[in-house]
């Protein structure tokens, strides 16, 4: 059945623009229909609106109904089912557009009563979130509208630090591995990936069995696969292009400071290691872990026992194998990929495991990216040339590197913070964003959630977004799997999706070159 | 007698008004004991419909009581045959609600701009005008005996539902629409809605 032959759902009757709109569910099959996050658009007077169900509710006209109503006598429920007794949805109106159809802009007015509420057309999801063009992807599917597609603008995304949230195995890593695809293809962003578990680079089995293609198979000459452990990627059959190594030398008390609560290292230590490092220099980490203790802290004015127990702790790194007494230059080769425009996928293999080892280098590599990003935009600003092509970061476990106790510290806070202005901008994956601080969760510009359980998540993540209340009810009935919840910048109003299949036709679609800067690239991938 | 109005329809004259007004007629039936049922649609003259909301029988002369008379008599009937004057000294009654009239093809759910004249004939409306005049099912004649405040106004309204039922192809269907209408004019009071519904054979 067509959507528009179903007839409207219900009709306005009452509400305010804080609330939402009270709207009373005609037959039974609306109510049914009516759920909660359906998205559906209002006809006014000289206006239309759109929005989505963020409450149902029964109510009756008759205050005293429990009491009469002592038995179910199925007569008198077919009497007062959609008379006395109605269902109501709330509906919050988020924007709206002229007759003329216009460019939607927010909800400022509401459409009188009586309007009639229908559920939206696949030409009003267009009309809202745009259709497939250059800078955009689609990225799913209204509730109950299969046939629909909800679109994402990239360029937009990419402007703001953004999140994927939901507890884990809601989807959330394919979710980003479309929102990565889509950015490369339509060429956007540049990526960096620290691909904790593995996910991105090459091909991983899903959970219901069937094996779904890595960035590096779907756009082989633009992505490089970096390595944490070679062994584990070539177990995995992957192709990679380098394996890091970290040296000593390379780290610096900014890089212990982030593993602090991680490796229990105190406040004393961390300070410990900034006077270790303005004694020893660059090679302060190893001379401190070959140099006996008892001497040290006497030259150094420490206590033994701070020492004592931050070598203890700082142990952990000497079982890391890629940590060599000299640096390789890892850092120099990941910028000059992303500077000549190829999209790396760090891969941890084992070390996946191993928080210690993420947060090290993902911190490490960030710090010093971030620093030639600042240093290339200030320079473009000096001299009017051109500005570096936007990055976009991919962090999992997000909450360990942005919790409030180190985003103060870490890099990651600063390039939430600070947003675009050295274009380079987050995406965080994550699945207790309860552990992020507030001020960074509130720079988050577009906001992917899948289902979250846990209360205080919910709140973290609905933190500072205009309607969170409303929102909250959606979120809590998103379904285990596939279900997205997404708000924020690049969106003009809040929506669930379903999330499209990362399936052949996907990997179709992003062999067809998208617009932008590397489409000589795409061919090449394509006809070799 | 019949009366043809309705295309196709017929409306059998039983008697006749006797006191009118606006929203209540008196009528008086013209043999004795031959009163429409209660809720039965009756139209007075070409164009007031009302419905039937109580019916008694009286003495014809209000100063002479009537007495007991079966002492002695085996049955009722043998009463009657034993005292044929009993039927002119008996008369029917129908007190009818006004619960609508016809503007030319037009029916109308509410109160005509004028009552009946005394002596207007009262006709049982046939099948095909009282689905003419219910229509669709909806009951917007409902209001004016809920708001009468008759003692068995529920009984007569269900009475009305009920008979009217009758006359439809779907008589389930009439009800629950007529049944979901009054519902709408009772929302708040569930209990006396529980009360008339209880009345109308829904559902089987």
């Amino acid at each position: 059945m067509g959507v528009d032959a179903m007839g409207p759902l219900g009709i306005v009757v009452g509400g305010s623009l804080s609330r939402g709109l009270d709207v009373r569910l005609g037959s039974a099959e609306a109510v049914e229909q009516a759920k909660v996050g359906t998205f559906v658009t209002v006809q006014g007077a000289s206006s239309r609106y759109f929005g989505i169900i963020t409450d149902l509710r029964l109510d009756a006209a008759d205050p005293r109904l429990a009491s009469a109503m002592a038995d179910a006598d199925p007569a008198m429920a077919s009497v007062l089912s959609g008379t006395s007794v109605y269902s109501l949805a709330t509906v919050t109106p988020m924007l709206t557009t002229g007759v003329a159809g216009e460019a939607p802009t927010p909800a400022k007015s509401l459409p009188g009563h009586f309007s009639p509420v229908h559920r939206a057309t696949n030409e009003d999801v267009q009309a809202v979130f745009g259709s497939e063009d250059a800078r955009h992807i689609y990225i799913g599917s209204p509730l109950d509208m299969e046939d629909t597609r909800v679109c994402l603008d990239l360029e937009e995304f990419v402007k703001r630090s953004n999140g994927v949230f939901g507890k884990s195995g809601t989807g959330k890593s394919f979710l980003t591995r479309i929102l990565l695809a889509g950015i490369l293809q339509r060429g956007v962003a540049t990526n960096l990936v620290f691909d904790m578990h593995s996910e991105y680079g090459w091909q991983t089995k899903t959970e219901s069995g069937y094996s779904a293609k890595g960035l590096k198979q779907l756009f082989p000459s633009r992505v490089a696969v970096f390595t944490m452990d070679p062994a584990s990627s070539r177990q995995r059959g992957v192709q990679t292009d380098f394996e890091v190594q970290i040296g000593y030398d390379e780290i610096e008390p900014e890089d212990i400071a982030i593993l602090a609560q991680t490796l229990n290292i105190t406040d004393l230590g961390v300070q410990a290691c900034y006077t270790l490092q303005r004694h020893f220099g660059a090679s302060w980490l190893l001379d401190f872990l070959e140099q006996p203790a008892d001497e040290l802290a006497e030259r150094l004015g420490e206590s033994p026992s701070t020492l004592d127990a931050l070598r203890r702790r700082l142990g952990h790194l000497q079982r890391l194998d890629f940590m060599q007494p000299h640096g390789q230059g890892a850092v120099k080769r990941v910028l000059d990929h992303l500077a000549d425009g190829r999209h790396v996928v760090l891969e941890f293999g084992r070390y996946g495991d191993d928080l210690t080892a993420y947060l090290l280098v993902a911190n490490l590599i960030t710090r010093r990216i971030h620093e030639e990003y600042r240093r290339r935009t200030e320079q473009a600003l000096a001299t009017d040339g051109k500005d570096p092509d936007p990055l976009v970061i991919t962090i999992e476990e997000a909450h360990r590197f942005l919790g409030p106790g180190i985003a103060g510290q870490t890099i990651f806070g600063t390039i939430a913070r600070e947003m675009r202005k050295y274009h380079v901008t987050l995406l965080v994956v994550d699945q207790r964003p309860s552990g992020i601080d507030d001020e960074v969760m509130s720079q988050v510009g577009t906001r992917i959630i899948c289902q979250l359980d846990n209360d205080r998540d919910i709140d973290a993540v609905l933190g500072g977004a205009s309607g969170a209340r409303e929102l909250k009810s959606v979120l809590s009935r998103l379904e285990p799997r596939q279900q997205a919840l997404m708000f924020g910048h690049a969106l003009p109003m809040p929506v669930v999706i379903r999330t499209r299949d990362y399936d052949e036709t996907l990997y179709a679609e992003m062999s067809v070159p998208g617009a932008g800067a590397a489409q000589g690239r795409d061919k090449r991938d394509l006809f070799g | 007698m019949i009366q043809p109005l309705v295309p196709g329809g017929s409306a059998a004259r039983f008697g006749e008004v006797v006191e009118a007004s606006i929203e209540r007629l008196l009528g008086q039936c013209h043999r004795l004991y031959a009163a429409p049922v209660l809720g039965t649609l009756v139209r007075a003259g070409e164009s007031v419909y009302a419905v039937v909301e109580g019916i008694e029988t009286v003495a014809l002369d209000p100063t002479r009581p009537i007495v007991a008379r079966g002492a002695e008599a085996a049955s009722e009937a043998e009463v009657y045959a034993e005292h044929p004057q009993l039927e002119r000294l008996l008369r029917t009654q129908v007190t009818l609600s006004v619960i609508g009239h016809r503007e030319g093809s037009d029916v109308r759910q509410y109160l005509p701009p004028l009552p009946p004249r005394i002596h207007t004939f009262l006709h049982v409306c046939a099948a095909e005008e009282v689905r003419d005049f219910f229509g669709d099912g909806r009951p917007d004649f409902a209001s004016l005996l809920i708001r009468r405040g008759l003692s068995a106004g529920d009984d007569v309204l269900a009475a009305v539902l009920r008979q009217a039922a009758g006359a439809f192809e779907a008589p389930g269907d009439f009800l629950l629409t007529a049944s979901r209408g009054v519902a709408v004019l009772l929302a708040g009071d569930t209990a006396r809605l529980n009360a008339i519904v209880r009345r109308l054979p829904l559902g089987s």
